[in-house]
């Protein structure tokens, strides 16, 4: 392996930095209480800070996903030259949905805790209804889940590794490409809470997200996902390293058996 | 091109009417689910419900007609038949037929359910459109996962496993956009979304036929 570029540091310098920004000064900050937000939000509105991101940074991710499996599939294509192996291309698309999958789990529950306090307070602790109320785009967020769990189903089914990875990439474009349409228009059809549907809550509309928010948030938005790229870019390099010393291995023993 | 598709899709419907057990099987299915939530519910159905039953009936519907275009075929047939015809025709030939099938069924469905529940539609054009419309875009959506899943080990579990979460946003859409149609409540933005259903369709079937090329080749 080369050694650390600059690029590199600074990118992991800026994570740690913006990560720590976001987290101090988000919990010590003046919070906004406009007469919207009321006691019904409350203190609990600096968990946008924290909730908001993991979104992004999912996104992201599976942007990344999205073309690595793109390349997989132009890697796999005879017609081309093959200037890299493609299942190096499948480690990546792989680690990549897997760190989307990590943010779109925090998401979840950070939203399932923010629910809690902010929609479902009068509810009892103990019904279902009271952590979660099939709101549009937590119902895409969790179908977003569903259809990486389904991805790595995928992939167990496959033998082959080649196939396996031409078969996912082929599954993860098609998902991406079906469900990125929908999830803008599903919280239009269907009424929800979240502050980006049509007639839901006003809380972060114009006055009620001020300045002092967007001067945490977007920091913290930009740390949430170089800290996701630092995330993928350690796994994938265990992976492939691991992948290098399989193929060494078994070229090895192959050597060995055929000296005897 | 032309003359591929057309030599497939009559392969296909030559297919189904020498077996006719899909077809058979699809009508034996939608009836007796008619029958039994006629039974069930009686009067008691309000107009909002039935609607929701029914796209579940079609649903279950569309997955085990689709089912049949990749998974029944063996691995040394599909191989013959890639070898006759290019990828891009293969997959356009087993779309349309799956849509003609889904739209046939979808509309038989719609009488018999009609019929038995004694719906009166607000809008009854848009209703039969939006049943049309939606078949479509279940066969645009289930075509490329069923090929998908051929691919595979345990491939009846998977096909469901991969399709619902790509279905259920569409299928929470067509739900809510015929809902209007039918009790003529609601948002009234219907065409705008009726527009995006028809884009959406047409782009799935663009990436299918873009992708599935990639996907036959060993």
């Amino acid at each position: 392996m080369t050694k650390q570029s600059p690029l590199r540091i600074t990118y992991k310098a800026l994570a740690v930095a913006l990560l720590l920004y976001a987290l101090i000064y988000g919990l010590l900050a003046e919070i906004p209480v406009s007469p919207q937000m009321g006691s019904q939000l409350g203190q609990s509105a600096r968990n946008l800070l924290y909730h908001v991101p993991n979104w992004f940074a999912m996104l992201v991710m599976m942007g990344i996903s999205l073309y690595h499996s793109i390349r997989v599939l132009r890697l796999t294509d005879p017609d081309r030259e093959q200037t890299e192996n493609p299942l190096r291309a499948d480690i990546k698309a792989n680690e990549s949905a897997r760190v989307g999958v990590m943010f779109n789990i925090l998401g979840l529950l950070t939203g399932i805790i923010w629910a809690r306090v902010s929609w479902n307070v009068a509810k009892e602790a103990t019904s279902f209804s009271a952590w979660w109320g099939w709101d549009p785009i937590q119902t895409c967020a969790l179908i977003a889940l569903l259809i990486y769990l389904a991805y790595y189903l995928l992939r167990n089914s496959i033998e082959d590794p080649e196939q396996k990875a031409k078969v996912s990439a082929v599954y993860n474009i098609f998902a991406f490409m079906t469900l990125i349409p929908l999830f803008f228009v599903i919280p239009r059809i269907l009424d929800g809470l979240h502050p980006t549907a049509d007639g839901g809550a006003v809380l972060f509309k114009k006055e009620g997200m001020n300045n002092l928010l967007r001067t945490i948030l977007y920091p913290g938005m930009i740390g949430f996902i170089l800290m996701g790229v630092w995330i993928y870019e350690i796994r994938s390099r265990a992976t492939t390293l691991r992948f290098r010393w399989q193929e060494w291995q078994s070229n090895q023993e192959y050597d060995n058996s055929h000296q005897s | 091109m032309w003359q591929e598709l057309r030599v497939l899709l009559r392969k296909e419907i030559m297919l189904e009417w020498k077996q006719k057990y899909a077809f058979n099987g699809l009508l034996l299915y939608v009836l007796s689910m008619s029958i039994v939530i006629a039974l069930v519910f009686r009067d008691e159905l309000n107009p909002s419900n039935w609607n929701l039953l029914l796209w579940l009936m079609l649903l279950f519907a569309a997955i085990n007609a689709v089912a049949k275009s990749f998974l029944s075929e063996k691995p040394e047939q599909l191989r013959y038949l890639y070898t006759l015809a290019r990828p891009a025709a293969i997959i356009l030939a087993k779309f349309i037929y799956n849509a003609g099938l889904l739209a046939l069924v979808a509309l038989l469905s719609l009488g018999v359910f009609a019929f038995l529940g004694e719906q009166h539609f607000h809008d009854p054009l848009a209703y039969v459109g939006l049943v049309l419309l939606g078949s479509l875009s279940l066969a645009a959506n289930l075509t490329l996962v069923t090929a998908i899943s051929a691919k595979a080990q345990n491939q009846s579990t998977l096909l469901a496993v991969l399709s619902f979460p790509l279905i259920v946003p569409l299928l929470l859409m067509l739900v809510r956009l015929s809902d209007t149609a039918l009790t003529g409540t609601g948002a009234n933005q219907g065409e705008g979304f009726l527009g995006f259903l028809l884009v959406l369709t047409v782009i799935l079937v663009g990436v299918s036929v873009i992708l599935f090329p990639f996907l036959w080749r060993e």
